[in-house]
């Protein structure tokens, strides 16, 4: 996927949310730290464009809910920042790259804490496969089927597979 | 990070470490749920050989919204009164499957003890006069909060300097960091040494805090003095105290501290505790987020902080 392609799926993703809810109202987005925030702009512009409507962002960081706690080094990226109340909300969860699921998991139970949405539905750019949870998108930029150690990297000029071994 | 003994244990980037992880759980703090799972089925146990409310309650209220267990030992109502040795108290903990010891003790050097007792983390909650690392951290953080860093800014630390732990802890950390601090005590209240200490030294409080970025003020620990070290506590608050009069002397943002519990009237005045420069509640408020980041980083992250 390349600069132009993220773009067109961005629109289409925005589309579909537009359709899905039926408008914009009590829609949120929330970015995960990090890879999904920029994504969460993104989004939240092109449905500006499209409605006219502006859209609340928040970002949220799983660090504290994650699963493997103790098992390997995790920190918090960034501060979670969703100041606005998510009861009654449609939250529209944004990530880049939908991988394990582990990440949504944790993300579902950060969302709790912050009020009890109407409804929560996930945005990804790119879903790679081998799920561990129940957990599908409900948004998808493309499907790449990957192989479980490579690595899938978003950016604003598009979409990159590498090996891991290439990255070291 | 295996124990948190000392400040410097932690070095300046530890520090910087621990001050980043406190901003994500000042926001955990400030939420309706002020709660994490990230420390499910971690126990923390704090054993205070000296009294505390805020220190105790300000830990175990951490250990509580990171979803860890707490488990409390008090000297007046253990089995001390009995005379069991810090030792055996320790192993007795340690054999009930403890993740973590938060110590206070009277003597200086007693967490070290700890540590070499048992597997678990140990987290210095005040020893003696040495050291009270946590003390150290949250009022970074607080004057971070306030003033953004605290490179360049000029601290003064007035008061019981000798009895205070708090005082050694801060020294530390303040001039790890990067900024000026300047001790100001009548001689008698002064360690004996300075020797190696990053500090200037005053006599004179008026002096000083015109030209103070921050002034900290210690608690007069009249339960540590057994000698005759001041002729009156009268006349310590005429000289040392921050007194109304006194008070007009500061900047319009010099932030007034103190670690708690006041002698109001003695080292503080009462109206003066209640300026809006004064963040004394705001340094208790952030000690919870900073021990929440403290026990986290040895419980949880996983991640290997400082030396």
């Amino acid at each position: 996927m390349d600069a132009e392609d993220l773009r067109r799926a961005i629109t289409r993703i925005a589309h579909e949310i537009v359709e899905h809810n039926q408008g914009l109202d009590d829609v949120v987005l929330v970015g995960l730290q990090t890879g999904g925030v920029p994504l969460a702009g993104r989004l939240a512009e092109t449905l500006r464009q499209i409605e006219g409507a502006d859209v609340p962002i928040g970002t949220v960081d799983v660090a504290f809910y994650r699963d493997d706690i103790g098992l390997r080094p995790v920190l918090p990226e960034a501060v979670t920042d969703i100041p606005f109340d998510l009861t009654g909300r449609a939250v529209i969860l944004v990530d880049d790259v939908l991988f394990t699921g582990r990440t949504v998991r944790a993300a579902l139970d950060a969302l709790n804490d912050y009020g009890r949405p109407h409804s929560v539905q996930l945005a990804v750019m790119i879903d790679r496969g081998h799920r561990e949870l129940p957990i599908r998108p409900d948004y998808v930029g493309k499907n790449i089927p990957t192989r479980r150690d490579e690595m899938v990297d978003v950016t604003e000029e598009g979409v990159d597979v590498g090996s891991m071994e290439k990255r070291r | 990070m295996r124990h948190l003994l000392s400040i410097a244990d932690l070095g300046t980037d530890g520090i910087e470490e621990v001050l980043r992880l406190t901003e994500s759980f000042v926001e955990v703090s400030a939420r309706a749920i002020p709660r994490v799972p990230a420390l499910r089925g971690k126990t923390v146990v704090s054993l205070f050989y000296e009294d505390s409310t805020r220190t105790r309650l300000s830990f175990e209220t951490a250990a509580k919204r990171l979803t860890a267990d707490t488990m409390n030992f008090s000297v007046s109502s253990s089995s001390v009164n009995k005379g069991e040795s810090v030792r055996d108290t320790v192993t007795t903990i340690a054999a009930m499957g403890v993740d973590a010891i938060v110590v206070r003790h009277a003597s200086a050097g007693v967490p070290w003890q700890v540590a070499r007792w048992t597997d678990a983390a140990v987290i210095n909650a005040g020893d003696g006069w040495h050291e009270h690392p946590t003390q150290a951290l949250l009022d970074c953080y607080t004057i971070r909060e306030r003033r953004g860093s605290l490179g360049g800014l000029r601290v003064a630390i007035v008061g019981d300097v000798k009895h205070s732990r708090v005082a050694r802890s801060n020294v530390l950390a303040f001039s790890m960091l990067g900024a000026e601090v300047t001790l100001v005590a009548p001689p008698t209240l002064m360690p004996p040494s300075l020797a190696g200490w990053p500090v200037a030294v005053s006599h004179d409080l008026d002096e000083v805090l015109p030209k103070a970025d921050v002034v900290y003020l210690l608690r007069m620990q009249r339960e540590r003095q057994t000698e005759a070290l001041l002729p009156s506590l009268r006349e310590y608050t005429a000289l040392y105290g921050l007194t109304r009069d006194r008070a007009r002397l500061l900047g319009d943002d010099t932030l007034v501290m103190h670690p708690g519990p006041m002698n109001r009237g003695v080292e503080i005045a009462a109206e003066v505790a209640d300026l809006p420069s004064a963040v004394i509640t705001r340094q208790v408020a952030n000690g919870v987020a900073v021990r929440m980041a403290i026990l986290f980083l040895m419980l949880g992250s996983g991640g290997d902080l400082g030396a």
